[in-house]
């Protein structure tokens, strides 16, 4: 059997040296298995293995490195965050003038043919914005930034360790060491007190759960994920972040959305603030708006869309997906797919044409040469459970 | 006697019939399995190609063939309960029984030391 395989795609085998995060001790020392990951090695699974990891998140608390994406700083000159907002918004279709402070708010940066160059967060801080982007497109993001944003706009990637604490159990365990957590709501961003000292924290994260993103000195990166350990948090490697974000129907940047990818068809009009769409107060003015603005307003050719395997066998990234069970050329691909744990039952998600994206549409998925029935399901797999008041 | 291949897979041999599964070692680097998909009683192997497909959280994984015969009982048992089969790979995890077209296919396989000396 291809075990072989299966395990030379983890350990790092690349030819240039992996970027290790501030947490790389504390991996080690909770018995992760490291793998590569957008240049750097990160813990895949921890001893308990993705299944137990994902179900603890789901039931109590889990933590998960997230320090190789990238965060990055927006400050005015002028020390007005109007004009960073202002100019942030020439990059992607978002209402980031009306973002208040200590609010978050998911985007993305398009390209000038409506292509997904990214998708991020936005947090409005007093005196800046605050990014947090994805770690294989952070370079070019940042240099993206550079090249769009005027001279009066600094951009400054930070040096930051970055840790998510999500589940149930999310706001319990952080209150702990931070009493101000408690008080926020889903998608609030500020400087609180964390463990005797400020930190940028967001109640948000990247598995359906409520939870917290917490950002921190490189130094203290450690010693605060062993407090969290304390307080009943379970480590958490990259296939439960993956199976978790996949049943919440959430995007994974390089598989479900990419350049080509537009934000209509990857079913991401609700990140489409109506300040930005026809007929709203800044209505455009972001790279590809007549695309994406057309495909708003005449529907785009195709969709983003769940898809249930009837059977138990999991439909992977890569399968085409045909509309009968014999003949007939490709309609659409699975562009993620794998257990989801808390259905017990295989998910996934892939783009279909628009036509047959109705929940409901019985499709086939073509594995290992045969081709397995497929229901376009509705998104999420698993219902949301944000703190929103 | 357990004899084990480089492709991770153990038989045990009983009269010409040889059981089948997968090794303790390859399901620790496999991981939670959650899908498996056995041969239908009646097909006929050949040595290297596709009997089986376990399928990971991680991946799917082929179960090559490890000698060419006729498949005589599946253990649907296994298929219905994957985790079972990562429980206990070597034992109540096995995964179908071949009669060998050869029954000295089995010579030329590792026995457990060799194979643990292999997994190092």
């Amino acid at each position: 059997m291809t075990v072989e395989l299966a395990v030379q795609s983890e350990p790092s085998c690349a030819a240039q040296p992996l970027r290790r995060t501030p947490f790389h001790a504390f991996h080690l020392r909770h018995g992760a298995k490291m793998c590569s990951f957008a240049g750097y090695e990160m813990p895949i699974q921890y001893a308990g293995g993705v299944l137990k990891e994902h179900l603890a998140t789901r039931s109590g608390v889990g933590l998960f490195d997230v320090s190789h994406m990238g965060q990055i700083e927006l400050v005015p000159r002028s020390g007005d965050v109007d004009d960073a907002a202002r100019a942030l918004e020439a990059l992607v279709p978002v209402d980031v003038l009306g973002l208040k402070v200590g609010r978050q708010r998911y985007a993305l940066f398009t390209g000038e043919d409506g292509g997904l160059l990214d998708d991020l967060m936005v947090a409005r801080l007093p005196d800046r914005l605050v990014l947090v982007v994805n770690a294989a497109t952070k370079a070019a993001d940042e240099n993206h930034l550079r090249a769009s944003l005027p001279d009066g706009v600094e951009v400054r990637p930070l040096d930051r360790a970055l840790v998510a604490v999500q589940g149930p159990g999310a706001e319990a365990a952080l209150a702990r060491l931070a009493p101000e957590a408690a008080g926020m709501r889903f998608m609030d961003a500020s400087e609180i007190e964390v463990d005797g000292e400020p930190c940028l924290v967001s109640r948000s994260g990247y598995t359906g759960e409520d939870g917290f993103e917490i950002s921190l000195a490189p130094e203290r990166a450690e010693g605060f994920a062993e407090k969290l350990v304390e307080a009943g948090a379970v480590p958490i490697g990259l296939g439960a972040r993956d199976s978790l974000r996949l049943e919440a129907g959430l995007c994974l940047y390089g598989a479900d959305i990419d350049a080509e990818t537009s934000p209509v068809e990857a079913s991401l009009v609700w990140a489409i603030s109506p300040a930005r769409r026809a007929g709203g107060a800044r209505e455009g003015g972001f790279p590809g708006a007549d695309r994406i603005l057309r495909e708003m307003a005449d529907g785009p050719p195709r969709r983003r869309v769940g898809l249930a395997p009837e059977g138990r066998a999991p439909v992977r990234a890569g399968a085409e997906l045909f509309a009968s069970e014999e003949g007939g050329e490709p309609v659409g691909r699975v562009t993620s797919g794998g257990f989801g744990a808390s259905v017990e039952a295989p998910v996934a998600m892939g783009y279909v044409p628009a036509t047959l994206g109705e929940p409901g549409t019985r499709l086939f998925a073509e594995v290992r040469g045969r081709r397995l029935a497929v229901a376009v399901a509705a998104l999420p797999f698993v219902p949301a459970r944000f703190k929103r008041s | 006697m357990l004899r084990f291949t480089e492709d991770h897979e153990w038989l045990r041999l009983d009269g010409d019939v040889a059981t089948v599964g997968i090794t303790t070692h390859a399901a620790e680097q496999l991981g939670d399995l959650v899908f498996i998909e056995l041969p239908k009683v009646g097909a006929t192997l050949k040595k290297g190609e596709a009997a089986a497909v376990v399928e990971s959280v991680k991946a799917a994984s082929d179960v090559y063939a490890p000698v060419d015969g006729e498949v005589v009982e599946v253990n649907d048992a296994a298929a219905g309960e994957p985790a079972g089969v990562g429980a206990d790979p070597q034992g109540e995890g096995w995964l179908y029984k071949v009669r060998l077209a050869d029954p000295s296919a089995l010579d030329p396989l590792m026995d457990e030391a060799a194979y643990a000396d292999f997994t190092k």
